[in-house]
């Protein structure tokens, strides 16, 4: 009924019928091609340029980051930051090969536990799918191995990304995973910019209103081309 | 909400007495503007962006049926259902029916304009559903009882002791002296508050900043993580969308973000972008079992096609409010409707009746400061002049306005009786106002003089003045 009535009123408004099969398939052939419009210059810069931009805008929007220069050593680099900022050693974790396959028994204080995130948990640490440096952005699609809650529910959120990840635009990310997921979107797709805040009260800026307080990114120096 | 538009000259009067509005508003009044025009500047793309926007909204608007089949049909490939609602009571009752089906007691959600639109929240309530806002702003107006005052920042209109003092009424379970030494100490409140709701609610409702065809996805943008909270934790996940929220495909809506955040808030982006689509996966950890879409016309498409199609390429930043005199000076609530500022003023007389909502576009300077600001180049002077026509033609006008451009459309007619009048009254004011510079009172002009003072003309007219300068030009 409802569904009649308004294809019936928009065709109306644009005073034809349904739309001609010639002129629907010049559109079903925009949709497939999903051409770029403008990319702001900003991230058209070479690969060590652009990581340095990512981790600007990183910091420009409050969260933080430390490289390092191997997979080997994010278990060390975590431990430390979790000692740093007083947190617990305790944490819920992606199921993420890149993850799992980390040298954890290196450090035996750190205690993870591997699946979605809990309300009771404080720290999470996720596996990072892209990072964006037009604005210091990361894409965190919730598939199996990367659930969405652990983007959500700790007060301090900790992603794991890999320098040779990083790319400048957000086209060039959902390039990335359209051609590694598959056409069909994960059922959630984040891109996430920095914690959690709000500026309802007073319009002033508070961090930490229902996501996490602290973001801090982890980043795997595996791209040569990046490093500058 | 019920609509107090019509009572908008006198909401404007008790809001320039409001002493708590008057401090809110300047405070948050050079904000935004300041934020923006930050963002704006350090992308030098961003008027070729306006442009490319205003054509990615032009070209879905011209295939909008078209894109909307092809997004049902996307969303239901994933899974999701569409629920087709031509009014507003078509989508309270959808949205009821799925909270129904599920036996739902409480309904979190995200901050949705569409919804306050709809007024989801007294439907729900009505049926023994609680609905609990989540967004910061949006929970304390739902603790007071009030609609909200901004479309992206609901709650500006209220100062700190305001805040304090309802959360102090609300959570009772609280000690009662209590010390909430700093803003924060109220946004951790909040925080705890909901996040119990978080994980008890049986449906999340959120609003879509867009609806991609490509993918049968929807979009919202968030700073708070509400949104996700509402739509990741429960078992059903309803998104109630007006039809021109569509977008073809992802790049065009990237290229849609580039602006909105940078208009909006003065952030080159928001902290959440979540895109989703469909129910969870067989094999996903997290995010509800149930994906809805309610997609909502409710006047939007008759729109189309007419001078207010353009109006539909909004996408709801609110620079055209956070840049407006008007709004600026009396805030959200004295537009008495749904859509304040600007934007409100085009699309309220279209969604309650030109003689409720008429007198809305009156409320403007056509200073045109919120068309040069809109990230979708709308012509909102344009269409509020479009209003007023239609208001004049339905003879919903004052007698008093209707007699004055009477007058004034003799004379316009008359070029010479025009300039003649026009000098001898340019003459008659600049000699009687030659000393003091300006009136603070006139006869006819109360309604005028009553806020401003009228600047003394200088005893020519513009005529003259114009014909003069050409002559010396040529000489």
């Amino acid at each position: 009924m409802s569904r009649q009535a308004i294809l019936g009123a928009i065709q109306r408004g644009l005073r034809r019928g349904p739309l001609p099969e010639d002129q629907a398939m010049a559109l079903r052939a925009r949709l497939a091609a999903h051409p770029r419009h403008l990319i702001p210059a900003r991230s058209r810069v070479p690969r060590p340029e652009q990581v340095a931009l990512f981790l600007r805008n990183l910091e420009k929007e409050f969260a933080t980051s430390a490289r390092v220069p191997a997979p080997e050593d994010v278990p060390a680099a975590l431990a430390e930051y979790l000692a740093a900022q007083n947190l617990p050693s305790e944490f819920a974790m992606a199921p993420h090969p890149a993850l799992q396959s980390l040298p954890w028994d290196s450090r035996p204080l750190l205690r993870r536990r591997e699946g979605r995130a809990e309300a009771s948990d404080l720290v999470t640490v996720q596996h990072g799918f892209a990072g964006i440096a037009e604005t210091g952005t990361l894409m965190l699609p919730g598939l199996a191995q990367t659930p969405t809650t652990l983007n959500l529910l700790a007060d301090s959120a900790i992603v794991v990304l890999h320098a040779s990840r990083i790319v400048g635009a957000y086209e060039d990310a959902f390039d990335l995973l359209r051609a590694e997921v598959g056409p069909m979107l994960p059922r959630n797709v984040m891109l996430v910019t920095g914690p959690s805040r709000s500026a309802d009260i007073e319009s002033t800026l508070e961090l930490g209103a229902h996501g996490p307080r602290r973001l801090h990114v982890l980043l795997i120096d595996d791209d040569a081309s990046a490093l500058g | 909400m019920l609509a107090t538009s019509p009572a908008f000259k006198q909401n404007a009067a008790d809001a320039m007495a409001d002493v708590g509005l008057q401090k809110a508003l300047a405070r948050t009044r050079p904000q935004f503007p300041a934020r923006r025009a930050a963002a704006v500047a350090a992308l030098p793309e961003f008027e070729r962006l306006r442009e490319i926007g205003k054509q990615i909204k032009d070209h879905t608007l011209a295939h909008l049926d078209f894109y909307l089949e092809t997004f049902a049909a996307n969303v239901e490939r994933a899974g999701g259902q569409v629920h087709w609602a031509s009014t507003a009571e078509d989508a309270r009752a959808a949205v009821l029916a799925i909270c129904q089906r599920v036996g739902a007691r409480t309904v979190t959600k995200g901050k949705s304009m569409i919804s306050e639109e709809l007024e989801i929240n007294a439907h729900l309530l009505e049926h023994g559903i609680e609905p609990i806002e989540t967004d910061l702003g949006e929970y304390i107006l739902q603790l007071r009882s009030e609609p909200p005052s901004h479309i992206i920042a609901p709650a500006f209109h209220l100062n700190r002791e305001d805040w304090e003092a309802s959360f102090r009424k609300a959570h009772t379970d609280l000690p009662a002296d209590r010390v909430f030494h700093e803003r924060r100490d109220i946004l951790t409140e909040a925080r705890s508050r909901l996040r119990q709701k978080f994980l008890a609610a049986d449906v999340g409702i959120t609003g879509a900043n867009f609806l991609i065809a490509e993918t049968g996805s929807s979009v919202i943008v968030t700073n708070e993580g509400n949104g996700d909270l509402t739509q990741t934790l429960p078992r059903v996940h309803i998104v109630l969308a007006s039809i021109e929220k569509m977008v073809p495909t992802l790049e065009d809506t990237t290229s849609l973000l580039r602006l909105l955040a940078r208009s909006a808030t003065g952030q080159d982006f928001s902290v959440y972008t979540t895109f989703s689509t469909g129910p969870r996966r067989a094999d996903d950890l997290d995010g509800p079992a149930e994906y809805h879409v309610v997609l909502v016309d409710n006047g939007r498409s008759a729109m189309v096609g007419t001078e207010f199609q353009d109006m539909l390429r909004c996408i709801r930043c609110a620079a055209c409010m956070n840049h407006c005199p008007v709004y600026g000076t009396v805030g959200g609530h004295s537009y008495g409707a749904v859509y304040p500022g600007p934007m409100g003023s085009v699309l309220t007389p279209m969604l309650i009746g030109v003689d409720k909502g008429g007198h809305l576009p009156n409320a403007s300077t056509f200073c045109g400061k919120c068309e040069s600001v809109c990230p979708m180049k709308i012509p909102l002077p344009n269409m509020m002049r479009h209003w007023r026509e239609k208001e004049f033609e339905r003879h919903l006008s004052p007698v008093a306005v209707r007699q004055g451009l009477a007058v004034w459309a003799w004379f316009a007619r008359r070029p010479a009786m025009y300039r003649f009048a026009t000098r001898v009254g340019a003459f008659t004011l600049g000699m009687l106002g030659r000393k003091r510079g300006k009136f603070t009172s006139l006869p006819l002009a109360g309604g005028w003089t009553a806020g401003r003072d009228l600047p003394a003309p200088e005893g020519e007219t513009f005529f003259a003045r114009y014909a003069r300068a050409q002559r010396a030009g040529r000489a």
